[in-house]
C-alpha cells in the first residue's frame, strides 16, 4: 500500500520533526513519572499509541457533529471512556498486564498527547489520516520514554529490562539517575541533540 | 475548528443542540461503561481472588505451579481466626473478603506447618501490603511478599524484589518468646533488641512503611503467635 505524501508526513512527522514530546513538548509529566525502568515505560508507550490511534479515529469520525462550544469536553469524554474500557477488558482478560499498567492508566487520560492531537488534527482530518497521526505521535511518544529510560535504568541501576549490566563490571548505581529531575535532563539534550542535527528545529 | 455547520444546514453552535449533543453523549457513555463492568466484573473478580492466593503461594516461595488454584488448595489446610481457631474450610473462605487481613493461613509444604499472616499498611504515595510466612515455631521467617498499589519505580517500588524480601528469610520476629518484629533499617545501621534487615536506599519512607506495617500486623496476632 503506498501513502499519499500528505500520509505518510502524518505518520513519520511525529518521530521526528514533529515528535510530541521535544518538539510539541507535551506530555512531559508522564514522561517522567514512568520512565525509571525501561519496561514501564514500554508498556507505557504501547498503551499511548493504542489509545491516541482510537481516539484520534473516533473523534475524526464525529469531528462534523461536535458542537464548537463543548468539543473539548467531548474530546476528554471520548478519551476517558476509552482508557476506562481498555481497562476493564484488561483487568477481566490480562490481569498481570492490568496490575502492571494501573499507575499508568490514570496518566493516559491527563496526557496532554491525546488532547493536543485530537484539537490540532483530528478535528480537521479523515479517520485514516487521524489512524496515521495517531500511530505516529504515539510512536514518536514512546520513543523518547525509551530513549530517557534506557539511560535512567542503565545508569541508575546498572540494569536493562531488569537484567544486570553494568554491575558486573564493578559500577556503582548512580541513585540521581532515579530522580524524575534527570529526566528533564536527558529530555533537555535530546532536544540539544536533535536541534544541533536539524536545521529546520533550529530558530532564526 | 470544525465546521460550525453540518450537511442538514442546521447550526451545531446553537444551545439546543449543544444540550442534546451533550446528554446524548453523557448517557451513551454511561450505558456502555456500566455495561462493561457488569459484564466483566464477575470475571475480574475471581482474577483478583487468584492473583491473591498467588500472592499467598509466593510468600511460601511457591512460584512453580501451572494452576495456581490447585497449589493453592494442596498448600494452604486451614483458616484460623486471632486466636488459632479453626475458623472456616479452605474452600469457603474468600481471600478478598471483609477478612482478609483477619485470618491465619496455616500451609502444609513439603510437610512442614507454616502460617501465613497478611499485612496491609501505607506506603509513600498509597497502600502497601504483603504476607508473611513463618515456620512451625511461629518465629521464623520461611518467606514474604510484599507488593504495593502506588510507589516509586526503581525506589519504593524496589520493595516487591528478591533483593529485599530475601533478607528476611531465617529472621526471627520473636526474641525470648517475646514479639519483636523485624525492623527495616537504614544500610550500615543496626538495631540491637530485634532482628533487622537493610532498607533500600532512596526509599526510606516506603522501608519505614514496610517496618511498621510487620510491627502493626504481627501485633494484631500476639495472643497467637506467642502462645
Amino acid at each position: 500500500m503506498s501513502l499519499s505524501k500528505k500520509n505518510k508526513e502524518a505518520f513519520l512527522n511525529p518521530l521526528t520533526i514533529n515528535n510530541p514530546v521535544t518538539v510539541q513538548v507535551l506530555g512531559i509529566c508522564s514522561a517522567l513519572a514512568v520512565t525509571a525502568q525501561l519496561e514501564p515505560a514500554l508498556v507505557m508507550g504501547l498503551a499511548v499509541t493504542v489509545i491516541v490511534a482510537v481516539a484520534n479515529v473516533v473523534i475524526s469520525l464525529l469531528r462534523k457533529t461536535i458542537p464548537g462550544r463543548i468539543r473539548i469536553i467531548v474530546q476528554l469524554v471520548v478519551v476517558a471512556t476509552l482508557v476506562t474500557l481498555v481497562s476493564e477488558v484488561l483487568k477481566a482478560f490480562a490481569y498481570d498486564v492490568s496490575v502492571q499498567l494501573s499507575v499508568y492508566v490514570g496518566l493516559i487520560i491527563t496526557n496532554c498527547i491525546l488532547m493536543g492531537r485530537l484539537e490540532a488534527f483530528a478535528m480537521q482530518n479523515g479517520p485514516f489520516e487521524s489512524l496515521l497521526d495517531g500511530i505516529g505521535s504515539g510512536l514518536g511518544y514512546a520513543k523518547i520514554l525509551v530513549i530517557v529510560a534506557f539511560f535512567r535504568e542503565l545508569l541508575g541501576s546498572g540494569k536493562l529490562l531488569g537484567f544486570d549490566v553494568l554491575e558486573r563490571f564493578g559500577y556503582v548505581n548512580n541513585g540521581l539517575m532515579l530522580l524524575a529531575p534527570m529526566a528533564l535532563v536527558i529530555c533537555g539534550c535530546i532536544i540539544w541533540w536533535e536541534r544541533a542535527h536539524n536545521k529546520d528545529l533550529q530558530e532564526k | 475548528m470544525a465546521a460550525n455547520n453540518n450537511s442538514k444546514g442546521f447550526s451545531t453552535n446553537s444551545n439546543t443542540y449543544t444540550i442534546v449533543y451533550a446528554v446524548v453523549m453523557v448517557v451513551i457513555v454511561a450505558f456502555l461503561l456500566a455495561f462493561a463492568h457488569s459484564a466483566l466484573g464477575p470475571t475480574q473478580d475471581e482474577n483478583v481472588k487468584l492473583d491473591t492466593k498467588k500472592q499467598i503461594l509466593s510468600s511460601l516461595n511457591i512460584t512453580d505451579y501451572t494452576d495456581a488454584q490447585a497449589a493453592f488448595t494442596k498448600n494452604v489446610v486451614k483458616i484460623l481466626d486471632k486466636t488459632g481457631a479453626e475458623k472456616c474450610a479452605v474452600a469457603d473462605f474468600d481471600v478478598t473478603g471483609a477478612d482478609k487481613n483477619e485470618v491465619i493461613y496455616q500451609c502444609e509444604v513439603d510437610g512442614a506447618t507454616k502460617y501465613v499472616i497478611p499485612m496491609n499498611g501505607n506506603g509513600l504515595w498509597g497502600a502497601i501490603w504483603g504476607y508473611i510466612a513463618l515456620n512451625d515455631n511461629k518465629s521464623t521467617v520461611y518467606g514474604i511478599y510484599f507488593n504495593h498499589a502506588s510507589e516509586t519505580a526503581g525506589l519504593g517500588a524496589e520493595i516487591v524484589k528478591p533483593a529485599f524480601c530475601n533478607q528476611f528469610k531465617d529472621k526471627n520476629i520473636q526474641r525470648d518468646s517475646v514479639l519483636t518484629s523485624i525492623a527495616v533499617v537504614k544500610k550500615g545501621q543496626s538495631v540491637a533488641d530485634k532482628d533487622y534487615v537493610d532498607g533500600i536506599s532512596g526509599g526510606t519512607i516506603t522501608s519505614s512503611a514496610v517496618s511498621v506495617m510487620l510491627e502493626t500486623n504481627l501485633k494484631k496476632f500476639e495472643g497467637f503467635l506467642t502462645k
